[in-house]
């Protein structure tokens, strides 16, 4: 269990590493997020103002849209490399390698997720602050099972033909119930008066599609990335 | 060809082409009226839907775990035969909402999950048809995750508020329209079987031509 | 002849064009029912149009705010699972036979390169 965690940990570190120099994928996906929450924002406008209800919507499809992005880069730059053949000829445990890119995909998500949210407070007076634990947990139980999804098929993703436009056809279908039940969470949460029992409701789902999602790809990660 | 394969045939189509006589021979249902007689047809495609969808994922599990290519074929026809009835599902469910519901489609949670397991599996033809070499695993997978999908579109109608009826309809049917429906199933069942046992028949074809190329490439 | 044909098939999609425009606007939605043997729209949308201070019974109502005719749907679903199981099992036949040339054709070749002694 500790030699697990402890590739997991270094795979992530390399990860963030390599990032922390160039930056080059934080930035842009970051500002990919922000230039969707703009667009629309802008898209759906009534008498100059953007729809309300729409913020929570917005929040997390531009989540999902700069995580698309943000996998597709990360693991083209894998490929690009060959740093992924590398990782699949060493000595460990496959899983452990999965759960150290995994970590490195959530911790860029977080941070895209951490200039998003104050955006979107601030764009549409969304009230972030009135229940920010349940937030938090709302934001990190479906950003766990988004990228769970996404890093498996990312990393399945890299040695396949026509990879960018594979990633989206596959991972919407099955992650668009984790952004259905991050958005009614967050919209519950964004009411004049914040629903808990469903912000909770949404959150326990979040959790029960997390547990699914993970143990499945900790399953099918060495079948696949094996030849 | 199997012994059992043409007897099966014409006792599948013989259930088929009766089956609108046994339906026209149910009661009517007492508030939709002729509407009604849609489900004869939809919740049979449904069910078979759901089935097709299990037996391409176990099927994609045993290609993954246990590198059986019969496998991979019997996945690839499931995978084909969930489109195909997902596809009569959602083509007869917003028939019968025009009338019922009074709209063609409404986003609750079993339509909106039914959906996305449909999508799942157009996902994973697509996969297979254009995801290069190695495209087999990666719909594996995809099927896998579509076959977790399963147990949660079908409780959505029970835990959620819905227009979609209940799961338990099906066993409070009343007599005249319980005969008419499993009848129905029964159809359905035996054309689904021979509708994979063709494709995957179809598939071992494929699979035979190909060795053969290679053995004659040089 | 093609062109008669056509003339023919616009004319027959014409009544289906004209009874789907003829339906009512889609009213309130009923009240969530859980069951089918819930009242549904049937009746329901026209006498809250109708919404007024006396009691309209439904056998006075306006013929228009009937309700959309239920055999066009029937026949159309049952039309279209037959003519999805046909169309699929049509590919799949066609496709059969391509590949029993294609095995047959190759079979063929495997035995003349047999009987040349090449190696295979």
């Amino acid at each position: 269990m500790k030699q697990f965690l402890r590739v997991a940990w270094v795979v992530m570190r390399k990860d963030l590493t390599v990032e922390m120099r160039s930056r080059e994928i934080l930035y842009t996906t970051v500002f990919f997020a922000a230039s969707c929450v703009l667009v629309f924002a802008f898209a759906l406008v009534r008498e100059g103002r953007p729809l309300e209800d729409a913020s929570a919507g917005i929040l997390w499809i531009s989540i999902a849209f700069a995580g698309t992005l943000g996998l597709g880069r990360t693991f083209e730059r894998e490929r690009h490399t060959e740093t992924l053949r590398a990782l699949m000829l060493a000595p460990s445990d496959r899983p452990a390698i999965y759960v150290g890119k995994l970590l490195g995909i959530l911790a860029l998500m977080a941070i895209v997720e951490a200039v998003l949210v104050p955006m979107v407070g601030l764009l549409f007076d969304a009230p972030i602050f009135a229940r920010p634990h349940w937030l938090a947990a709302l934001l990190a139980a479906g950003t766990l099972g988004f990228a769970s999804v996404g890093t498996l098929f990312a990393a399945m993703l890299v040695r396949a033909r026509s990879r960018d436009v594979l990633l989206p056809v596959l991972l919407y279908p099955i992650t668009i119930p984790v952004i259905i039940a991050g958005v009614r969470g967050t919209a519950a949460l964004f009411q004049a008066a914040p629903d808990e029992p469903m912000a909770r409701f949404w959150a326990a789902l979040l959790v029960f599609f997390d547990v699914v999602f993970v143990t499945l790809s900790l399953w099918t990660f060495e079948p696949l990335m094996t030849e | 060809m199997s012994r059992a394969f043409v007897p099966l045939v014409i006792a599948g189509m013989l259930l088929f082409a009766a089956a609108p006589l046994v339906v026209a021979g149910a009661p009517f249902e007492q508030t939709m009226g002729l509407v009604q007689k849609i489900f004869y047809y939809h919740v049979p495609s449904a069910m078979l839907m759901f089935v097709s969808a299990f037996v391409c994922g176990i099927a994609s599990a045993a290609y993954l775990f246990r590198r059986s290519a019969a496998a991979d074929r019997v996945a690839v026809a499931a995978g084909e035969l969930v489109v195909l009835f997902g596809l009569i599902v959602l083509v007869t469910g917003p028939l019968w909402a025009r009338k019922a519901w009074g709209v063609w489609w409404e986003w609750d949670a079993r339509l909106t999950s039914s959906l996305l397991l449909w999508m799942i599996f157009v996902a994973y033809l697509l996969v297979r048809r254009f995801g290069g070499p190695g495209s087999e695993k990666l719909a594996g997978a995809m099927a896998l995750f579509g076959m977790a999908n399963v147990p949660f579109v079908y409780v959505s109608v029970n835990y959620w508020r819905t227009l979609h009826p209940k799961t338990s309809v099906v066993m409070a049917l009343e007599p005249g329209m319980r005969a008419a429906f499993w009848f129905c199933v029964a159809a359905f069942a035996i054309l689904y079987v021979l509708l994979l046992t063709l494709r995957k028949r179809l598939e071992d074809r494929q699979a035979a031509v190909e060795q053969l190329y290679l053995a004659t490439e040089d | 002849m093609k062109r008669t044909v056509l003339v023919l098939l616009v004319f027959a999609l014409l009544p289906g064009a004209a009874l789907m425009a003829r339906q009512p606007a889609p009213a309130a939605r009923p009240p969530v029912p859980a069951d089918p043997t819930a009242p549904t729209t049937a009746s329901q949308p026209a006498p809250e149009r109708v919404a007024s201070q006396d009691f309209v019974p439904v056998s006075a109502l306006p013929p228009q705010a009937e309700q959309l005719p239920a055999a066009p749907l029937v026949i159309g679903a049952y039309a279209f699972v037959w003519v999805a199981l046909l169309a699929y099992v049509w590919m799949l036949w066609r496709r059969m036979k391509k590949l029993e040339r294609e095995l047959a054709d190759l079979q063929r070749r495997v035995q003349t390169h047999e009987t040349r002694g090449g190696s295979a």
